[in-house]
């Protein structure tokens, strides 16, 4: 077991040592010039040199990565162009709000999709199952501002019932902020509930066809008692891992969600830093996501591998 | 790509593989069909030409197939039948609500929206298809040759697939087309690079299933070299996965496009497009134009739904 963690955190932190290669040159990638971008098309050549020189953009690439990863090392996230002071207040506001978000999300979809795979298990093959199974594959691949737009026309537009925008204000109660935040939740669980389904759905087919289950019935359980004491328990395994990898896009895909509905959120952050050229803003927005999902991952791995047994001792990967 | 249909292996004996994926614990699926769920259809889906037919008895078959061949008649003609120029401002009738004159209503231009929805469908049914064949034929590639070499070769490549995985699709696209800019090769090269991994992802994990079958060592003691056993003997038993995972990402395309559109870097107005006229027109939500945003919403809902339907019955024809 010990010796499992150890590779596994291994390969996280050789996970995470390419993503952050990755991050910063992706970054680089973006053309114009930060300082241009910052002061404005009228600003003189001069002015912009200076503010290149201040930032530290005129040196070369390999310096720029080393120092930069040396401050990540340290806990350091860098320092905004575009707003000259540090961005880890700005993440962490940002951070806070997409989880609230993701929290709200999660806990709406994950009983909903576990319960819809396990009744289109238990109705394999049938109606019911192809129902479930096709709804959710289509509701996975609109995308969220198609069903968000649905969202705000009836229950925002036409109804009345809820706001259209997620941030309750300033000050605003926990009820308010709640409210406001049920019709941007909603896209995301549309989203996410085609993969909870479809994970939970293989599961619980896999196990109903197992040799213990076929015991159990042939013994003569009533059809409930196999389903909740035999099926179900066994039948969720795989649903963890997906709702783990699932995590980095709540964090991070909330891109969409929360530009249509001006939320303060991680994907708007990343958003605006992208089109103001704000490197280091937009890098360690992605990192943080990044994180998100590969800790994630490494979680759901370890909670799987408590949860059964037969993982440990070989067989995975 | 129908057209192609793969034949059974000779030597294989039909995989007693259950056809309903049993999970691989470890497994993380990040697209839908996931890695095991091809491997299923890789092991069971022995397609054959009678196999395809049953795709005509399928209902869900026909109702994809009908919409989708319904945007393609938009994209192909649908500037001959559109009811009004797509482009034409007529700024005394902006923001006018749906009427007998204006079925769909117009936008804050003045613009007829029905004729936009309409052939708004071009240039999404041009890049999708395109950018889908460019990622299905890199991931095919790059998953072969990392389920068959195995080894350091997998597990380098497969930990960078994972870092890449780390980031959100749509971030990575808008970073890219931020820095190629957007023209329409340039987004159909992004989509297609972007969905590469996920695809490989995919066809890695089929081609292990078929490596432990007889015919690979078979094929390699008599003396077939490793880009003919890779692309002679095992790609043709993939294919069917590979042919599930082009229909699913197919609709994941759309999505992608559309979300690119939306978040300004898709096409560029004034083309007609149904991302980028949402984004144009969202802000008219609260004031009341839900026509300006609800009916290209529903064009690019019918269009990826048509897109699901098709690869749900290709799926269920090749895993029965």
């Amino acid at each position: 077991m010990a010796t499992f963690l150890l590779k596994r955190l291994g390969l996280m932190v050789l996970t995470l040592w390419l993503l952050t290669v990755l991050v910063f040159f992706a970054g680089q990638v973006l053309p114009g010039d930060p300082a241009r971008a910052t002061l404005g098309n009228l600003a003189a050549p001069s002015a912009v040199q200076a503010l290149d020189h201040q930032l530290g953009v005129d040196r070369p690439l390999l310096t720029r990565y080393l120092s930069w990863f040396g401050g990540l090392l340290h806990g350091d996230l860098g320092k905004s162009y575009s707003y000259q002071t540090a961005v880890e207040p700005f993440i962490r506001a940002a951070l806070i709000n997409s989880v609230k978000l993701a929290v709200l999300a999660f806990v709406i979809v994950v009983p909903l999709g576990i319960f819809g795979g396990v009744i289109a298990a238990l109705y394999a093959g049938r109606a019911t199952d192809r129902t479930i199974s096709v709804t959710g594959l289509s509701l996975s691949t609109v995308p969220e501002f198609v069903s968000g737009i649905v969202l705000i026309v009836i229950f925002g537009v036409e109804l009345k019932w809820l706001p259209v925008t997620a941030s309750a204000g300033q000050g605003a109660s926990a009820l308010q902020q709640f409210r406001h935040l049920i019709l941007p939740a909603i896209p995301l669980v549309f989203v996410l509930f085609g993969y909870i389904a479809r994970m939970a759905r293989a599961g619980t087919i896999d196990v109903l066809n197992s040799d213990y289950t076929r015991t159990a019935v042939l013994k003569g359980l009533p059809r409930r008692t196999v389903i909740r004491r035999h099926v179900l328990r066994n039948s969720l395994l795989p649903t963890i891992t997906v709702i783990a990898t699932q995590t980095g896009y709540l964090i991070g895909g909330l891109i969409v969600v929360e530009t249509l509905f001006n939320y303060q959120g991680l994907g708007n952050l990343i958003y605006k830093a992208a089109l103001a050229h704000d490197f280091p803003m937009l890098e360690a927005g992605v990192l943080i996501i990044g994180i998100v999902y590969v800790v994630a991952t490494l979680i759901a791995d370890v909670l799987l591998t408590l949860l059964n047994p037969r993982l440990r001792l070989g067989g995975s990967q | 790509m129908s057209g192609s249909v793969p034949q059974p292996a000779e030597s294989a004996v039909p995989s007693p593989v259950d056809p309903v994926a049993p999970v691989a614990p470890l497994d993380r699926t990040g697209g839908y069909l996931g890695a095991t769920g091809a491997a299923a259809v890789a092991a069971a889906g022995r397609a054959t030409p009678t196999r395809w037919r049953l795709l005509l008895r399928r209902p869900t078959f026909y109702v994809g197939a009908g919409i989708l061949l319904f945007w393609v008649v938009c994209a192909v003609f649908g500037y001959m039948f559109a009811p009004y120029n797509p482009l034409a401002q007529q700024l005394l009738l902006n923001n006018t609500a749906p009427s007998a004159a204006h079925w769909f209503g117009t936008d804050p231009l003045g613009r007829d929206l029905l004729s936009r929805v309409i052939t708004g469908a071009r240039d999404i049914l041009i890049i999708t298809p395109l950018a889908t064949i460019l990622a299905t034929i890199l991931g095919t590639a790059l998953g072969l040759a990392m389920g068959y070499i195995g080894g350091a070769f997998d597990a380098v490549v497969g930990r960078i697939v994972e870092a890449f995985l780390a980031i959100p699709f749509v971030i990575v696209a808008f970073m890219f087309v931020v820095a190629i800019g957007h023209s329409l090769v340039g987004i159909t090269i992004i989509i297609g690079l972007v969905f590469t991994p996920l695809i490989a992802r995919t066809v890695r994990a089929a081609v292990q299933v078929e490596r432990s079958m007889d015919y690979v060592p078979a094929a390699r003691l008599l003396g077939e070299n490793s880009g003919r056993v890779m692309f002679a003997e095992i790609l043709p038993n993939v294919l069917p996965a590979v042919l599930v995972e082009f229909t699913v990402r197919l609709g994941y395309a759309v999505f992608a496009l559309a979300t690119l559109s939306f978040l300004g870097f898709g096409i560029a107005p004034p083309t007609p497009d149904w991302g980028a006229d949402i984004q144009a027109n969202y802000i008219g939500l609260p004031a009341g134009y839900w026509w300006q945003t609800l009916f290209p919403a529903l064009a690019i809902a019918t269009l990826v739904t048509a897109v699901i339907l098709i690869a749900d019955s290709v799926e269920q024809v090749l895993a029965s």
